[in-house]
Formats: C-alpha cells, sequence, structure tokens
C-alpha cells in the first residue's frame, strides 16, 4: 500500500514501490483508477483517468497489478463504453445521469446468462492452443460471439462444459498447461489494450469496403484491412461522412470511438442505429455496433486510453473471423491528449508543442490494421478510419501529415465544398487512394469488367473541368469551345448527379455498388453522346437546356438499391432523348467546331 | 481545516501563491486570502503537494505582503447556492449578488464545474426553435438543447441579434411559459451589458432572466468562474426546475484570452498562438453542457457569443468553438457594411441537427430541400457575380443574369429582416419560393418535382 505525494491535475505523485510501468493504480479515498506512466526510487507518477479535485496528499494509493485491459466476451455488441471501458449504460443506472467520481463497474454483465454451444471438436484430452475456438454464444441475431481461448494459453484441455447457460464468471472449462499448472477458462477474458493481439500471419487485402457512398467507393476505394483517413475542417461534414461509412459499410462488426467530439453525436449514433436495417443482413444496426465514448467533456487522460480500448476491440472480433470496420473520430483529439500529458511531464515539445514520439505512436497504431490469418486459421480484418482535425483546416500540421504519409486512402474534406452544400464534401482533386487497382479487380469480378476506365474517364472530366473553370473565371464562358463547354457541363453532371449524395434522403443515403456503376456509366453515356453531337456541329448551348440533364441529377434520389430496374428502365431511355438533335445535325454533316451559330 | 488560518506564504508571483507548512490540502479546493488590508480574495488549488500548496489568486497577487496574508483552505470546490429565488438577480463573475438585494440563502450549493453527462443519459435535441430570423430558421435552423454560437467581428451587431433571438425564440405551437434565460458576459463592456438589460426589460422577461457580468474592468481571472457559474445555474433551472433555458454568453474571446493569461502563469506549454493545448478540453467542458436529458422536461439551448480575432475563422478560439458546437452563426463585414441586417453570411453558416428538427413533422415536408436549394442558387449566384465582376455584367448570359437577379433579392429580402420583424417559419419558407421563382425550373435540382409543381411561381 503506498500514499499520495502529490495532486498536479490530472497528474499525481505517489509513494508506490515495485510498482511497473504501465500498472493500473486505484488512488485515494474516492477509489479513482489511473495508470503509472513514470518512476523514480520508490516513488511513482501516475495520470488518473478521472478529475482528481478533492484527492488530498497523504490519502491511500495501490498498485493493482495488471496493466489498462479490457474485458472481451459476449455482451460487448449494442453497448457504449468509455473511455476505460466503463458501461455507460449500466453506470448510469448505478450514478445517475451524471457520471459520477470513482465508480467502478464491471465492463461486462457479471448477471447475464449466455447460452453457450461448444465446438464439437474440443474434446477432453485435446491439445489447446491459443485463439482456439471453444464454442459460440449467438450474442444478436445476426452476430455469433465466437468464445476464444486466450491467446496465451497453450496446453492440455482437460475438460469443456456442454452446452448450456453461463454467466461470463463461471468457469467453463479447464486447460494443464505445459508447466503443469491448470488454468480455468472464462466465456471472456482479460487482453492489455496496449499490445496488439497476436495472429499467425498478414494477409493480402483482397475486396473493397463497400460503403455505399459513391465519392468513396467508386473513386477512393479503400480495402478491408486498410487505413483510411478523413481530414477536413470542422463544418465539412466529417462526422456525418463517419456515420454514413459506420451505418453503411459491408463490415460485420463497427466499432465507433466518438474520442473527444461530440456527446449529441454518439446520442445519435445511439437512437438511429437501432432503427435502421442492415442492408446485408435485414438486421437492426445496432446489432452489429460498438460504441467507446470520450467525449470532450470527458477526462483528457481516459481519451488518450479510449483509442487502444477500441482497436483492442476490434482485433478481438477480428480473432473470431469478422470483417471489422473501427472509426475513430477524432485522432486529432486523441494527439491533442497526448501533447497535454506531455506538457505536464514536462517533455521537450516539437511542433505546434506535440512531443516528438507522435508519429510513431500515431503510425503504431495504424498498423493494428490489417486482414490476418488468425491463430484458429479464419481470416478476419480490421479496417481503420481515423477523422483528422486540423486546425484551421490547415493540413500541414502535424497530426494531418503525419497520418497522409501512414495511410493509403485518404479522404479529404474541402471546406468549399460544404460552404456550396456539395456533400459528402470529399475533394477529388485532394483525395487518394493506393488500392484502386486492387479494388478494381474485385469490381470487374462482381460488377462490371469497365469500371475502371469509367472511373478513369470520370476523374478525367473532373480534372479538365478544373483547368476549364480556371479560364472562364478569368474571361468568361464565351472564350471556351463548344468541345470544352460541353466537358465542363458534363463534369458538372457528374458532381451534382453521382458524386453529390443526401444522407438524409432514403433512397440516396445508401448506393450499391451496382446502382454506383449504373450511374456512373449513364452520365458518362450522356457525356459521349453530347460530345458527338458537338462534333457534328450542334453548338454546346442546346445540349445544356435539354431537359435530360437535369432529369439525370435526380435519378439517384428516385430509385433506391433495390430498384435498380427503375433505374435501368431511365438510362435506356437516354439515346431517345438525343434523338431529335441527332437528326438535325447527322444530315447537316457539318465539320466539327464550325457551328457555334444556330441553324 | 475551514477555520484555520494560515500565514505561511512562501512566494507570491504572477498570480500563483505558494504556501508552505501547509499538508493534505484537497486538490481543487476554495481558498481564502486575506492580506493585511483586509482585503479578501480567493483562489483556488491547482497542485498540492505533502508540504507546500500552489493557489491561484483570482484577483491577482498586486500587495500581497507574504508575512501579512492569512490563508484559509475551505476543503470544497468552487460552488454556487441555487434556489428559484435566482430567477431575475444579477450576479458577479464569481456569483455573488450584485443588484443590492440579499444573497441567496440554499441549503442547495453546487459545485460550479459539474460532473459530465453521461452519453447515454443525453436525449437528441429535435424540436425546432422558431427565432423568426429567416436566415436562421429557413437555413441554419435551431433546435432547443443545440449549442449554436455566433461568430462575430469588432463593431458588428452580435449584441442585437442575440437580443433579438432572445425576444423573439419560441417552439412551434407553445407558449413562452418555461422560457427562462441565462445571460453570462465576461470582458464585456458596460455598454453591452446595458443594452442586453435594457432589452431584456423591453421585452419584459427581466424577470426570467438570471444575469452574470465580470465585465471589462473586472478580475480577469474570475473570467474562467463565470461561465461555469452561469451553466450551473441553467443547469438547475433546466433539470431541477424544468425549465427551457436559454444561455446566451458573451464574448467566449474574452474568456480564452483570460484563460490563456492563466496558463502562462502556470508555465504550461503553449501550442498554438500562445494558448495552452487544454484551449479545446476547457471550451467543451463549459459548451457540453447544453443539451437535453433523457426522462426530463428542461433543456439548455446554448448560443456563445463570440468575436472572430481580425475576422480570421481560422483563429484557434472560432475553430476549437466551431468543432464543438453544433454549427455556427457567422456575421459578415461585407453584407453588414452593404447595410443588410441580420449580416449572416449563409455559406460559412451551418446548423449541424437542422436535419433532425425540421421537415414534415416539425416545419413543413419541403424546408429541408428549399435550404438545400436556396444554399446551392447562392453559391451559383456569388460564382456568377463573382465572374461579372470581371467580364462585365454584359457579357453574362441569360441564366447568368437570373442568377445575379436572384442573389441580390436574396439578399436583400430574405436575409434582410428588421431588428422588430418576427417572421414566421411558414412566412419564411414562402418569400423563399418567391426568391427560387426567379429561377428557372430546370436549375432547380435539390427540390423534387412536385414540390416543384406545387411551389414555384414561375412559367419556366
Amino acid at each position: 500500500m503506498g500514499k499520495i505525494l502529490e495532486i498536479n491535475g490530472p497528474l499525481v505523485k505517489l509513494e508506490l514501490p515495485q510498482t511497473v510501468l504501465g500498472e493500473q493504480v486505484r488512488v485515494g479515498r474516492m477509489g479513482l483508477i489511473g495508470e503509472v506512466i513514470g518512476r523514480a526510487g520508490d516513488t511513482a507518477l501516475a495520470q488518473l483517468y478521472e478529475d482528481t479535485t478533492g484527492l488530498r496528499p497523504g490519502e491511500d494509493a495501490e498498485g493493482l497489478g495488471w496493466p489498462l485491459s479490457v474485458e472481451l466476451g459476449p455482451g460487448l455488441l449494442g453497448g457504449i463504453f468509455d473511455g476505460v471501458q466503463r458501461p455507460l449504460q449500466a453506470m448510469r443506472e448505478r450514478s445517475g445521469d451524471r457520471i459520477a467520481h470513482g465508480v467502478a463497474v464491471a465492463s461486462l454483465s457479471r448477471t447475464q446468462r449466455w447460452h453457450f454451444v461448444p465446438e464439437p471438436a474440443r474434446r477432453a484430452g485435446t491439445r489447446l492452443a491459443g485463439g482456439d475456438v471453444l464454442g459460440f454464444v449467438q450474442e444478436t441475431e445476426s452476430i455469433r460471439h465466437r468464445i476464444l481461448t486466450p491467446p496465451q494459453i497453450e496446453g492440455e484441455l482437460l475438460e469443456l462444459a456442454p452446452e448450456g447457460d453461463h454467466s461470463v464468471e463461471e468457469v467453463i472449462g479447464r486447460v494443464r498447461l505445459a508447466d503443469g499448472r491448470i488454468e480455468k477458462l472464462h466465456l471472456f477474458h482479460r487482453w492489455p489494450v496496449r499490445t496488439p493481439r497476436p495472429f499467425r500471419q498478414r494477409d493480402h487485402a483482397v475486396a473493397p469496403l463497400i460503403t455505399g457512398q459513391r465519392i468513396l467507393d467508386t473513386f477512393y476505394p479503400l480495402l478491408k484491412g486498410g487505413k483510411a483517413a478523413i481530414p477536413g475542417p470542422f463544418g465539412a461534414g466529417k462526422t456525418m461522412l463517419q456515420h454514413q461509412v459506420a451505418r453503411w459499410c459491408d463490415a460485420q462488426i463497427v466499432i465507433y470511438v466518438g474520442c473527444g467530439e461530440r456527446g449529441n453525436e454518439l446520442t445519435d449514433i445511439l437512437e438511429s442505429m437501432p432503427e435502421l436495417k442492415d442492408p446485408y443482413t435485414g438486421r437492426s444496426l445496432m446489432e452489429r455496433t460498438l460504441l467507446v465514448a470520450n467525449t470532450s467533456n470527458m477526462p483528457v487522460v481516459a481519451r488518450e486510453a479510449s483509442i487502444y480500448v477500441g482497436i483492442t476491440l476490434a482485433e478481438y472480433f477480428r480473432d473470431q473471423g469478422y470483417d471489422v470496420v473501427m472509426v475513430a473520430d477524432s485522432t486529432s483529439r486523441w494527439a491533442e491528449a497526448l501533447r497535454e500529458v506531455s506538457g505536464r511531464l514536462g517533455q521537450m515539445p516539437v511542433e505546434e508543442g506535440y512531443p516528438a514520439y507522435l508519429g510513431s505512436r500515431l503510425a503504431a497504431f495504424y498498423e493494428r490494421a490489417g486482414r490476418v490469418e488468425t491463430l484458429a486459421g479464419d481470416h478476419g480484418s480490421v479496417t481503420l478510419i481515423g477523422a483528422v482535425s486540423p486546425p484551421g483546416g490547415d493540413f500541414s500540421e502535424p497530426v494531418t501529415s503525419h497520418t497522409k504519409e501512414i495511410v493509403q486512402t485518404f479522404w479529404a474534406l474541402s471546406k468549399e465544398l460544404a460552404d456550396a452544400r456539395h456533400y459528402p464534401a470529399v475533394d477529388w482533386l485532394e483525395s487518394f487512394s493506393g488500392d484502386v487497382n486492387s479494388a478494381a479487380k474485385w469490381w470487374a469480378e462482381h460488377v462490371h469488367p469497365n469500371w475502371q476506365a469509367a472511373r478513369a474517364a470520370a476523374l478525367g472530366l473532373l480534372a479538365e473541368s478544373e483547368e476549364l473553370q480556371r479560364v472562364v473565371n478569368l474571361v468568361g464562358v464565351e472564350a471556351l469551345s463548344s468541345e470544352q463547354r460541353w466537358a465542363l457541363e458534363s463534369a458538372r453532371l457528374i458532381k451534382e448527379g453521382l458524386l453529390q449524395q443526401a444522407a438524409t434522403d432514403e433512397a440516396d443515403s445508401f448506393a450499391s455498388p451496382e446502382k454506383q456503376y449504373a450511374l456512373l456509366a449513364a452520365l458518362l453515356e450522356i457525356h459521349r453522346r453530347g460530345m458527338d453531337l458537338v462534333q457534328l456541329g450542334a453548338p454546346a448551348q442546346r445540349l445544356i437546356q435539354m431537359p435530360l440533364l437535369a432529369q439525370a441529377r435526380r435519378w439517384k434520389s428516385q430509385h433506391g438499391s433495390d430498384d435498380l430496374a427503375g433505374l435501368q428502365a431511365k438510362i435506356a431511355a437516354v439515346p431517345q432523348a438525343f434523338e431529335p438533335l441527332l437528326l438535325e445535325y447527322a444530315s447537316t454533316r457539318q465539320p466539327a467546331g464550325a457551328g457555334e451559330a444556330r441553324p | 481545516m475551514r477555520n484555520v488560518e494560515f500565514r505561511t506564504a512562501a512566494s507570491a508571483q504572477g498570480g500563483l501563491v505558494v504556501m508552505a507548512g501547509v499538508a493534505g490540502v484537497a486538490a481543487g479546493s476554495r481558498v481564502q486570502l486575506r492580506d493585511h488590508a483586509g482585503r479578501v480574495r480567493s483562489g483556488l488549488v491547482i497542485r498540492s503537494a505533502a508540504d507546500n500548496v500552489v493557489v491561484e489568486v483570482f484577483e491577482g497577487t498586486d500587495e500581497i505582503d507574504l508575512e501579512r496574508t492569512w490563508v484559509r483552505f475551505l476543503g470544497e470546490p468552487f460552488r454556487l447556492p441555487v434556489s428559484r429565488d435566482i430567477l431575475g438577480r444579477v450576479f458577479n463573475g464569481s456569483g455573488q449578488p450584485t443588484d443590492g438585494r440579499p444573497p441567496i440563502i440554499s441549503a442547495d450549493r453546487r459545485d460550479i464545474n459539474g460532473e459530465p453527462l453521461n452519453p447515454s443519459a443525453r436525449a437528441y435535441p429535435r424540436e425546432f426553435i422558431q427565432t423568426g430570423i429567416s436566415a436562421i430558421d429557413g437555413m441554419n435552423s435551431l433546435t432547443r438543447g443545440q449549442k449554436l454560437p455566433i461568430f462575430s467581428g469588432g463593431g458588428l451587431p452580435h449584441n442585437r441579434v442575440a437580443a433579438q433571438i432572445v425576444r423573439q425564440a419560441k417552439l412551434l405551437g407553445e407558449e413562452a411559459a418555461d422560457f427562462v434565460v441565462v445571460f453570462a458576459a465576461f470582458g464585456a463592456s458596460h455598454a453591452d451589458a446595458r443594452f442586453f438589460q435594457e432589452s431584456f426589460e423591453e421585452s419584459g422577461v427581466l424577470n426570467k432572466v438570471v444575469m452574470f457580468l465580470n465585465l471589462a474592468d473586472e478580475p480577469v481571472i474570475e473570467r474562467l468562474l463565470t461561465p461555469r457559474a452561469a451553466l450551473t445555474a441553467a443547469e438547475y433551472l433546466a433539470f431541477d426546475l424544468d425549465y427551457h433555458v436559454l444561455v446566451v454568453m458573451t464574448d467566449m474571446t474574452a474568456y480564452a484570452e483570460a484563460l490563456r493569461e492563466v496558463a502562462v502563469l502556470r508555465g504550461d506549454v503553449p501550442a498554438r498562438k500562445g494558448y495552452p493545448g487544454y484551449l479545446y478540453s476547457d471550451l467543451a467542458e463549459i459548451y457540453e453542457r447544453a443539451g437535453r436529458i433523457k426522462n426530463r422536461r428542461g433543456s439548455i439551448t446554448l448560443i456563445p457569443v463570440l468575436s472572430m480575432p481580425s475576422d480570421d475563422i481560422t483563429h484557434p478560439i472560432p475553430d476549437l468553438t466551431g468543432y464543438i458546437t453544433e454549427g455556427q452563426i457567422v456575421l459578415g463585414r461585407e453584407l453588414s457594411g452593404e447595410g443588410v441586417y441580420p449580416p449572416v453570411t449563409v455559406l460559412p453558416s451551418l446548423s449541424r441537427l437542422m436535419k433532425d428538427g425540421i421537415g414534415k413533422n416539425f416545419t413543413r415536408e419541403d424546408h429541408p430541400h428549399v435550404a438545400s436549394q436556396l444554399f446551392a442558387s447562392y453559391a451559383k449566384a456569388l460564382e456568377v457575380r463573382g465572374l461579372a465582376a470581371i467580364i462585365g455584367a454584359e457579357e453574362l448570359s441569360d441564366a447568368d443574369r437570373h442568377a445575379l437577379a436572384f442573389a441580390d433579392a436574396f439578399e436583400r429580402r430574405f436575409i434582410n429582416q428588421g431588428e422588430d420583424e418576427d417572421r414566421s417559419i411558414h412566412e419564411t419558407l414562402n418569400l423563399a419560393w418567391d426568391l427560387l421563382s426567379m429561377l428557372p425550373k430546370d436549375a432547380l435540382t435539390r427540390v423534387s418535382e412536385e414540390q416543384l409543381a406545387k411551389y414555384h411561381k414561375g412559367t419556366a
């Protein structure tokens, strides 16, 4: 037993001999929890996860003997936990609407009973290795929670409970380890959050993560097991885009970490997710979702931990063979928490007050994403999507610039687009994806062989229009040739009819890959047909006035992904719309560019 | 410990006093200092060790004499006594009455720092508040429980806009009976404070207002307490007494500057522009106290006013505020210069909660589409205006000329309105359709064809 020597904000100096760096400590009469971050002789420096107001020097402190760990077992899904995995719903029942000091509630319910079904292959006397599946609990209608052997255990299975109901703490089996010790097995185990969970080997990522968002899937794809960043100034729609990804992506498990962000955003998820249907399973989206929340008014030290809690939970579901998406909103707040603590420790700041190890910490965190072969021989993945909140929208600041070097997919949000209410405000020039070729294989196989060419054509048109717009801004639209004016109009059509997507519109909020491609191909078809006409001598002005262009902009919201036939019917009528003009100009056969004047 | 006075000040410098030989003082507890002249100052324990304690003194350490300073540790954080009687009262920045009436006596004394709300206890704000201002109601709607700041600059009419919101804000189909205002000013001028006081008086709501005033010539460090005291009062009114509370705070820039001043004294590592790295968390502790709670009737809607230094929206104060609040109303110098009131620059303005508080069951079914269309059409029209400035209006196409006319009418008729003009949301939306009807139907792709048929007044 030790005691408190000094209190300085969230940092507490303790007299606590023989503690280990990273060990959890319980401090003071209030029983606040924290972790040891430094030692000198018999004194230890600890950072506490809660507000230290009211703590006094001289009060007791004790080491708990383990590092910050999470409980992994049934009861996680559909829940909301704080930055150190305390269950917020259970805490509300315990201490009311506000988070009181020093409340200790176990992460997983100790009373709830789960129906455990053992794996037939696990018979007494067989070898058992870490990561092996002991059996399963049907946690929700759509998710079968596989009960895993803790990774560090290897030995002979002595017994395993038959099918039946158990609480998480009941012993469901026993193993004799190599050194003869007997280890008990439970429905859950603990894992330290700062240690990546082991796997057999890393795998190639093969399939894109389908988010149902056209600008992401079609233009800047992210693979399952990949790393992506969403940087953007405030008001550019970061949170909205992340909510959309969390709602509609085709992962089996979604972990949403609200790190230093608004409380109402988590409320929004908690209230809206149960009512939304998973487009892949037809079940409530909340069944596959888990929230970790350290909102901006909750203590900063737990903010630093929340990201690691989230990624460890993600790895645990990956180890069960699932494709997991973890959304971290926002990694900038995590970095700021790091900065705050390092500042209190008196460490030498480098850029904008951040500690020198910011880049390496970020890189190590993102490396926990990936598609792997699990210890049990399954395949699972963790896809990591981190929001970045650059101060003043300046992408050259340290967190954004480090992140940009780490991720493969970069969805840059633009203030200009957001101001013009072009949502999602993903900037098609600033963004990038290093996975287009891998994604192209999947699209060619599952949707259409021409995907990559169509994507390139659309991007080419967008880039060209950017050039043309510059000319227009200098000397006016009259300076452009008819071809150029039509290219400009086609790019506008792609922006409004394809890239813009309304999250609040039921038909438009999610677009299946098939719908995405159909729209893309149709808009390019309009562009091509128009260009043919222009080359026959039709003035761009007449094409721009075609009612088809306004109609095509509404297609996305008139036909949901389940009404592909309706969309196809409209697309099939495109050639007809060009028919009158074609008749007019094909007969005159003027050479290209010679007929600006109306006939 | 409360009754013991220590005379062991070991050093005093820049607002901080170190007390030697004092043991076991609770971190964050309140302190009273009595100096040789008998003046009482208050402070806070910011660092507590086994044999010494660092105290931050709110009134500063000027004229402190180490040998003749008596210090009392109160053993508890700053608390505000609350009761129904706070309505209609005026307090200073740390919660002492300054209106000449007796102090509030109550057994219910609350820690002004509050406790963070459990995110699972929040209820999502969904009820549309009609402010009667078209630029806000139509395009950046406020909902009950939202935190929506006004970003302004020196010389812009943010106080008048805030006062107009206070006068006109109402929920559709509900009388104003349960509605109260908590007003907090820090670093504000006496003229500003009087303006608000008179505006509340004129509209007859003075007995429903609680004021916390720390004016420009009052202690700077006290500003750190003012918003917290105000929000403690607001929380009591909203969640104990079921009132709908509108909190107006001005000016957050003065608050952040006070925070920077204290951070420098403490020796904290500065991040951007000398502001401490924890400015974000600190602002969040204030802003996040707005909201609604499940199964409680009351709500706290927060309208902080902040002036952007040099009109720079990327300055750390508006920047970090924007990352925490649920949108922002941006006032612009250009519109103001053209005589438009309220000079709301709609493109950078935003209400994040708008989407959930408007539409069929709240305002009118076409509202979300109309708002989106107004934004798109106005953004496009501004592009045309920029182009016209270069190549001249004569060179513009017919479509572009329509757009220009729309932009002018939008600013003159939609954004611009009287300071006493209280437009209903239906008036606002009808006005929007009047303006959109200046544009051909083909140019309006954000509204549905049915809405065009129903509301568009043009022929094209």
